[in-house]
């Protein structure tokens, strides 16, 4: 299992160098530099770009850059200027994360007894209507939702806060009213695909020979279906974590940029246009690094869910 | 008169043979009219394809139902409430049926001129998406193991990467090399740049999301073949000397095509809601030139003041994704062999 691990972390490695080296010519190709405005003179921009080391060749450039993020520096920001990138993208990206996580929460909360119940009741109106919604609910995307939501609860009926995000500093309640609207806007499409997944792997399942076998020694339906069927079907579900985990992230930029939440999302979409390179590079080295490490979790906890993997290896 | 008998005689077994003939090409065809009637039988299905073909009517012809053109701005009206007159003597007896925006634009009208931005990403991206994705796939997934592999990396590379992110990246490199000096670049890039420019910014819309929508289709594509490579039929055609050409395209493409179909179909709501998004933070369709995501991003600058106005390209969004979304589902489900009398 260890093994596996190391294995699959080495393997990351050219994935990781390729994708930020791409980030990494495209972002300096883009024509205009960050020092660039009509007022500052040449000489001057030379300067700066000098200050900054971005005189030098592009591959040097490179390996500097990835020689300090070993030691986890991003490097100054070229935008705000005297700060470095780590300064504020961490505490962007711990609220990125919160946001994610409650999303993901919302979403398991309603997807997963939604997939259950339609299954359970295949073909009643319970499985109809689940189904019908699940698809609502893709078709919905936060963009429309996002508005709709703030429209409704934020202006109309003034009931949640929005425009901020509160810390727990600030007490329970602020911290999740702020924390609801924008959850739900990112975690509504996530529950709908979660319940269509749990509702068709379970299907499969219910119709399995060991099925019939548990039940046939007698066992009661619920252990039945929750230690034979469940603990089965939501393999399938698990293994789309991965995904579901970059749709969250790439979701949480909408949502961001809708709920004016200060997340890595914003600092993404401004850094580019000020041409702010340390920023850009920071902020997909840290999207591609949480995309590899929860696929590396999903594998692992794969073992624990399906015991024949495990003894496979 | 008796040759005419005989005539008819003949025309009346020519008529027999091609009846039997139709019959037994029928017959052949059983999955593909199965699936045809088992969709119709469906409401939401025959809604949801009508839907989509009233909207593909207004995008080819938008200027046959819309009131007025899309940048015509009359400021008496800015954020005129649905079903309001106009006030300005040169639109007089106009009735503004959603309204007008903060530009005072009719609403209607930049609805239906939207519309073509919508369809022609959910048509092109799928075309351009399923053209590469299942090219690369048959070749990769029929070809040697190292090549295989090679082809397999590449993918695997541009797949690690956040889409959104690489779609953005991509959309603000195209679009700021658009706007370098023109003295600065060649014949070919100019021709490029023209024509992104008279397309509103879409061209490099289609860009940027085929350069990332075909991965799925290539893989997907792969995994079909390495299926039915192994299969009888596939070796008997390479056993009677059937060039690989013939294989891929006679044997094998007709055989993976049902699931990609769905997948592609699946796809487009995708497209639709990533060129929205890169509209809605400014870097997709560019002003005037009204898409759907734009419309909502100028509105939700005025939800306190007007919140009417993010309702209607809300709702298309959301309508249009929901029929390509009921289609596929519907398509999957009809190809199904077990969803059979469900």
């Amino acid at each position: 299992m260890i093994a596996v691990i190391i294995r699959r972390l080495i393997w990351s490695i050219p994935v990781f160098l390729l994708v930020t080296g791409i980030t990494f010519i495209t972002m300096h190709a883009l024509p205009g530099g960050p020092f660039d405005t009509a007022k500052t003179p040449p000489a001057l921009v030379d300067q700066m770009e000098a200050v900054y080391g971005l005189d030098r060749p592009l591959i040097e450039q490179y390996v500097t850059w990835l020689a300090n993020m070993t030691r986890l520096r991003f490097g100054p920001s070229l935008a705000y200027r005297g700060q470095s990138v780590e300064s504020f993208l961490l505490p962007a990206l711990g609220i990125s994360m919160q946001l994610g996580a409650f999303a993901m929460l919302f979403a398991l909360m309603i997807g997963l007894p939604a997939g259950i119940i339609a299954a359970l009741k295949h073909g009643h109106w319970q499985d109809r209507s689940a189904t019908f919604v699940a698809i609502l609910g893709v078709s919905i995307p936060p963009l429309v939702l996002g508005p709709l939501l703030y429209w409704l609860f934020a202006l109309k009926l003034d009931w949640l806060p929005v425009a901020k995000w509160a810390s727990l500093s600030d007490g329970l309640w602020p911290y999740i009213s702020h924390a609801i609207l924008p959850a739900i806007t990112l975690g509504a499409g996530i529950s709908a695909i979660i319940a269509r997944l749990t509702r068709a792997s379970l299907l499969q399942v219910l119709y399995e020979d060991y099925m019939r076998t548990a039940r046939s020694k007698g066992l009661s339906e619920r252990v039945v279906t929750v230690r034979h069927g469940l603990r089965n079907a939501l393999i399938p579900v698990v293994t789309y974590m991965g995904p579901l985990a970059a749709a969250i992230l790439t979701g949480s930029l909408v949502v961001e940029q809708i709920f004016a939440i200060p997340g890595m999302g914003r600092y993404f979409v401004t850094s580019i246009s000020s041409r702010d390179y340390p920023m850009v590079m920071a902020v997909v080295v840290i999207y591609s690094v949480i995309i590899v490490l929860v696929n590396l979790f999903v594998d692992i906890m794969y073992v624990f869910i399906d015991p024949r993997i495990g003894h496979a290896h | 008169m008796s040759s005419s008998t005989q005539e008819s005689a003949t025309r009346t077994r020519a008529t027999e043979l091609a009846n039997e003939l139709a019959s037994t090409q029928r017959r052949s065809r059983g999955l593909w009219s199965d699936m045809v009637r088992q969709l119709v039988r469906d409401p939401l299905v025959v809604i949801s394809a009508l839907f989509l073909l009233l909207l593909i009517v207004i995008a080819l012809f938008p200027g046959l139902f819309a009131p007025l053109p899309y940048d015509l701005t009359s400021f008496q009206d800015k954020l005129a409430s649905p079903g309001s007159m106009a006030t300005s003597d040169k639109l007089a007896g106009h009735r503004y049926l959603l309204g007008a925006d903060r530009l005072g634009r009719d609403m209607l009208s930049r609805l239906i001129y939207g519309t073509r931005v919508s369809m022609a990403v959910a048509f092109i991206g799928a075309g351009v998406s399923f053209l590469i994705g299942v090219t690369y796939g048959l070749i990769s997934g029929y070809a040697r193991s190292s090549i295989d592999n090679l082809m397999m990396r590449i993918v695997d590379v541009v797949y690690g990467y956040p889409t959104l992110i690489l779609i953005i990246l991509l959309q603000v490199f195209l679009t700021a090399s658009s706007q370098q000096d023109p003295s600065q670049i060649s014949g070919l890039q100019q021709i490029i740049i023209g024509l992104d420019n008279s397309t509103g910014g879409l061209f490099f819309v289609f860009v940027a999301i085929g350069a990332v929508s075909w991965l799925n289709m290539a893989r997907l594509t792969r995994g079909q073949v390495m299926h039915y490579r192994q299969q009888e039929f596939v070796q008997a055609a390479e056993a009677i000397g059937a060039p690989r050409k013939r294989i891929l395209r006679r044997h094998l493409l007709p055989n993976v095509l049902g699931p990609l179909i769905v997948a592609e179909t699946l796809a487009i709501p995708t497209y639709i809601y990533t060129e929205a998004f890169l509209s809605f933070i400014g870097l997709g369709v560019q002003p005037p030139m009204p898409s759907w995501g734009g419309m909502i991003s100028d509105a939700y600058g005025a939800l306190r003041s007007a919140p009417h106005l993010i309702f209607f390209p809300a709702l298309a969004l959301s309508l249009t994704m929901l029929a390509f979304n009921f289609l596929g589902d519907a398509i999957r489900d009809a190809m199904d062999p077990r969803m059979k009398g469900r």
